[in-house]
């Protein structure tokens, strides 16, 4: 008998009054209203928690490092009554041997019913020798835990997008998740790393709802990845009034002014930053004085210095940019020079969401 | 087989061989493979990166000014300290001096990184190699809450509070679904804590882990986010604005007042759970100050950091200075100049890269890194399947570098050896301090429990340093200087046509360089040697061990099975994979092919 996150957090001294107000809260960030937090309790209430496995490719563990930073849910609530992370080489006791049993038992067990979560890509090049752990290439770990996974989460922008290593000229040809993985919902959560509530928030809406938040075109869950960071800038009054910053502590840098001039990214970065904010939402890169460096985006490194501005944008005023999500993402990479990555990254898309619109996880893989 | 003498080791590979990969609880991927003899004491240990991303061959071509944001992400764990060793070059190839706030400033950002970093590498990256929690089920409650009031006065002590905490745990392990717990050594004869010894710990697992995200809320009010916040070369992006129009939009009295709220609390944590844990659980593991020593009692070397005067990277401005120890003189500390071409060198005989001369090392102005993965022939398995590797041939994705030759240790316990044969009193008291509190001479410093506590007094120092950059940050602005940035050079117009720069750092892990070369505005190569390359790297041309290698020499395991001792030595050097796995010169553009020979 598996208990219910419900049951864990009552025996954990949490009372029905704070478990109540705890799904409104989450209820509340993900904009539900109360039926929303009624369904959530009900979830809770009910469920087992959901075995996770946590993989490392080629990576930095800056993703590790944000979830842990977690405030709401904290971290330490997430791994002990929510998620039952039962591979995850950063923070496993066991080691070698021990740590891979673990991995075969899981995915024994829980067949078709664990999360994979991945940070960090597998690089192909040369056979995959690039990232050997326990001897053998990353890519053929990733090929073994994903073929019986229920869902693929990949954490920040090495996972979704491929992030520095796959900066040119990707010397290890590292590689996203979803061309590797192309038989398996996948829902990317990038940045490097992801905001630490971005990310819990986005497995609470797993446990609770059952199934994939809803993805844009690139994969990416709507509710944190479909504006913008210049959209809720509070430095946006600036921009439109065209109040900026010249130079780095500048008298428009002590007033706050926009960091357009800079060399900011926000008005072509879809991320939750300058909404949600970093670390319990205190500060962002634009509030703290830098611009974005549009880090949530695919090939953000190769699209020129962080401090040029941006030249396709129309400021102060006017028109201002108004394309969507898909059109300044593919924008972009075909900028890049990568015209046939655009029609693989566009088919994979489609494939990818045809699976994973709204249906019920527990129903996708049958 | 083979023995082999070296360093005053004695290496024997006959016995049991025995493999642990993937080695948990680090960043990246590591690989260690040990051969016991019939008594099951380590007689052979072997040392392999398992991973390689090649950024610098990423970084030609690009704005030394964006530098720092590519490599920061070496490392989300240690995050920040690469792109403060990026920026602090690029000044130094530039010749821009940064001003005094911005100086104390990252300053302060790198001492909450050692603060929070150490914080968290003890309790979640190493404790449980120490701390049963099966056992801490055991426990009483009321015992427990008798033992924390006995070593601390940290108020979250009583024994309603152990029960609560023990009573989750519990619960936990009876839903029969044990996550990041599963398959550890519970149990194991290894473990030396009483019960209520390993709940006083299991508890503070569970709250450090809260704490910890507090004290990185410093680097987000500077850099606007954590991990990896934002640098600049010239100074710190964020501008202070104390009393002006706009000051909300700077860093204003609001977020001072928070930092100084931030730093007394993270003293408060760190005096009160860290040492006083630190202190009662090596009270316990005595025995492990004659083990895990490895290089630490020859040759050890630190950069020095922490400058209190801007721009002066000497021995005159650094808080924990430079410095090498060589074959365990303390009375004589040498130098360390990192452009000189003979003092810091990379062999690459036993690293997975070719270059034209192997048997010469290379130093990182003059870096060459091909990659070339060859097998030995004594190899077991294939190379996409690899049971046992054969280190008489290359084994790893890290280098070799050495100091004028010589294997040398990195990290907290080298850096506190080279402050303590300084002569920095500070430094001094403290460990004397912890020695006579332990019960142990000085001897005792070079082992895994002295590594591990050298961390620890570490972490205490760099938290109240904490505040002492923050009083300095206070009094500056109080003398009316708000100037957080030198723009002076940041036109590319206004640089050379070539330059090049190197600059020190202390990473928490140890010590970090970063070697530049900037030509017609861009950079033309660019090198790291960062801690864990020295720690981890595999054997020179000369056969000369590493330090993880020489630390497991001759440590007796309870279990072979059960490689708990393998994990409290290579966890007390904290390693980091990602970091010292990455290098790769222009000249690596070529990727070669692959055989097993």
């Amino acid at each position: 008998m598996i208990e219910t996150y419900y049951e864990l957090m009552r025996r954990q001294g949490i009372s029905r009054r704070s478990f109540i107000k705890f799904c409104s809260l989450t209820a509340a960030s993900m904009g539900l209203g109360d039926a929303g937090a009624q369904q959530i309790a009900q979830a809770m209430q009910t469920k087992p928690r959901t075995p996770v496995i946590w993989l490392h490719g080629l990576e930095c563990t800056c993703c590790s490092e944000s979830f842990i930073r977690s405030a709401h849910p904290l971290a330490k609530d997430v791994v002990l009554s929510m998620i039952s992370l039962d591979y995850d080489d950063t923070l496993m006791a066991a080691a070698g041997y021990q740590a891979e049993e673990a991995l075969e038992e899981t995915i024994k067990k829980y067949k078709g019913n664990y999360i994979l979560a991945v940070e960090g890509n597998p690089p192909l090049a040369d056979d995959g020798i690039y990232c050997i752990p326990g001897g053998r290439p990353f890519v053929d770990k990733l090929r073994h835990v994903a073929k019986d996974a229920k869902a693929i989460v990949s954490w920040g922008s090495c996972a979704s997008w491929g992030c520095v290593q796959a900066a040119k000229p990707n010397p290890t040809q590292a590689t996203p998740v979803h061309k590797v993985i192309t038989d398996k919902p996948i829902i990317k959560v990038p940045g490097c790393p992801p905001i630490a509530e971005v990310m819990t928030g986005v497995i609470t809406y797993i446990l609770t709802f059952d199934r994939l938040p809803d993805l844009d075109a690139q994969g990416r869950p709507k509710m944190f990845y479909s504006q913008r960071v210049h959209d809720k800038c509070y430095r946006r009054p600036h921009f439109d009034a065209g109040q900026f910053v010249e130079n780095f502590d500048d008298a428009g840098a002590r007033m706050g002014y926009c960091l357009y001039k800079v060399g900011c990214k926000g008005p072509v970065t879809y991320n939750a930053c300058s909404a949600i904010g970093w670390n319990e939402g205190l500060s962002f890169p634009i509030k703290s004085g830098h611009g974005c460096i549009g880090c949530s985006e695919d090939a953000f490194w190769d699209k020129g210095s962080f401090y040029e501005h941006l030249t396709t944008i129309r400021a102060p005023g006017g028109l201002g940019i108004e394309g969507t999500a898909d059109r300044i993402g593919l924008t972009a990479v075909a900028a890049a020079g990568a015209a046939i990555a655009v029609h693989a990254a566009v088919s994979a898309i489609k494939q990818a969401r045809s699976k994973t619109s709204n249906d019920k996880l527990s129903e996708v893989e049958k | 087989m083979a023995i082999i003498q070296t360093q005053g080791f004695t290496l024997d590979n006959s016995g049991k061989r025995i493999v642990v990969d993937p080695i948990t609880r680090i960043e990246g991927h590591l690989r260690i493979e040990v051969n016991v003899d019939k008594d099951n004491v380590i007689r052979n240990a072997v040392s392999t990166g398992t991973m390689w991303r090649g950024l610098e061959v990423i970084l030609k071509g690009r704005d030394p000014r964006d530098a720092w944001a590519f490599v920061e992400r070496i490392c989300g764990v240690c995050t920040g300290v690469h792109a403060l060793a990026s920026v602090r070059s690029v000044e130094d190839a530039l010749g821009i001096k940064i001003p005094k706030n911005a100086n104390i400033i990252r300053n302060l950002m790198h001492a909450t990184l050692y603060a929070q970093d150490h914080l968290v590498h003890f309790y979640h990256l190493h404790a449980l190699d120490w701390v049963d929690i099966v056992s801490a089920l055991k426990a009483d409650p009321k015992k427990t809450s008798e033992l924390a009031q006995s070593i601390s006065p940290w108020p979250n002590s009583s024994p309603g509070y152990f029960r609560e905490v023990q009573s989750r745990l519990k619960k936990f392990v009876e839903s029969g679904q044990l996550g990041i717990f599963a398959k550890g050594y519970w149990g194991s004869a290894a473990y030396k804590l009483p019960p209520e010894a390993n709940l006083m710990a299991t508890t503070h697992y569970l709250e450090a882990l809260d704490f910890q995200k507090e004290i990185v809320k410093i680097q987000t009010i500077f850099g606007g986010k954590n991990p990896h916040p934002n640098w600049l070369v010239g100074g710190v992006p964020c501008s202070i604005n104390v009393d002006g129009t706009g000051a909300v939009g700077a860093v204003n009295m609001v977020y001072l007042n928070m930092i100084g709220d931030i730093v007394n609390r993270t003293i408060e944590f760190i005096d009160q759970v860290y040492i006083p844990d630190l202190l009662a659980i090596a009270s316990f593991y005595k025995d492990w100050a004659k083990w895990g020593g490895g290089l630490s009692g020859q040759n050890v070397l630190a950069y020095g950091e922490f400058p209190d005067i801007a721009n002066d990277y000497s021995n005159k401005s650094m808080l924990l200075p430079s410095g090498v120890i060589l074959g365990g003189d303390l009375k004589k500390v040498h130098e360390v100049d990192l452009k000189a071409a003979d003092q810091v060198q990379e062999w690459v005989t036993h690293s997975w890269y070719k270059q034209g001369d192997e048997s010469k090392g290379l130093h990182p102005f003059d870096g060459v890194t091909d990659p070339n993965f060859v097998l030995g022939p004594g190899t077991k398995g294939t190379r996409t399947n690899i049971e046992n590797l054969d280190e008489s041939a290359k084994y790893s994705w890290v280098k070799s570098p050495r100091w004028k030759g010589n294997a040398v240790e990195v990290g907290p316990l080298a850096r506190y050896i080279v402050a303590y044969a300084s002569g920095n009193k500070e430094i001094q008291e403290q460990v004397n301090g912890a020695l006579k509190a332990l019960d142990v001479p000085i001897g005792a410093l070079f082992s895994t429990l002295g590594r591990t506590a050298a961390r620890g007094l570490e972490c205490q120092w760099a938290a109240h340093k904490m505040k002492y950059f923050y009083d300095q940050l206070m009094a500056n602005i109080k003398a009316g200087d708000l100037n957080t940035a030198n723009i002076e050079k940041w036109e590319p117009s206004s640089w050379p046509a070539e330059a090049k720069g190197v600059a020190p750092c202390e990473a928490p892990r140890g010590a970090l360089a970063h070697w530049v070369k900037i030509k017609n505005t861009r950079i033309d190569s660019y090198q790291c040697v960062v801690p864990t390359t020295w720690n981890a790297g595999p054997r020179d041309q000369k056969g000369q061990i590493g330090a993880y290698e020489a630390a497991l020499l001759n440590t007796p395991m309870v279990n072979p099975a059960q490689p708990l001792e393998i994990l409290r030595t290579i966890h007390s050097f904290d390693p980091c994979l990602a970091c010292a796995t990455h290098v790769m010169s222009p000249e690596g553009e070529e990727l070669v092919s692959v055989k097993v020979c």
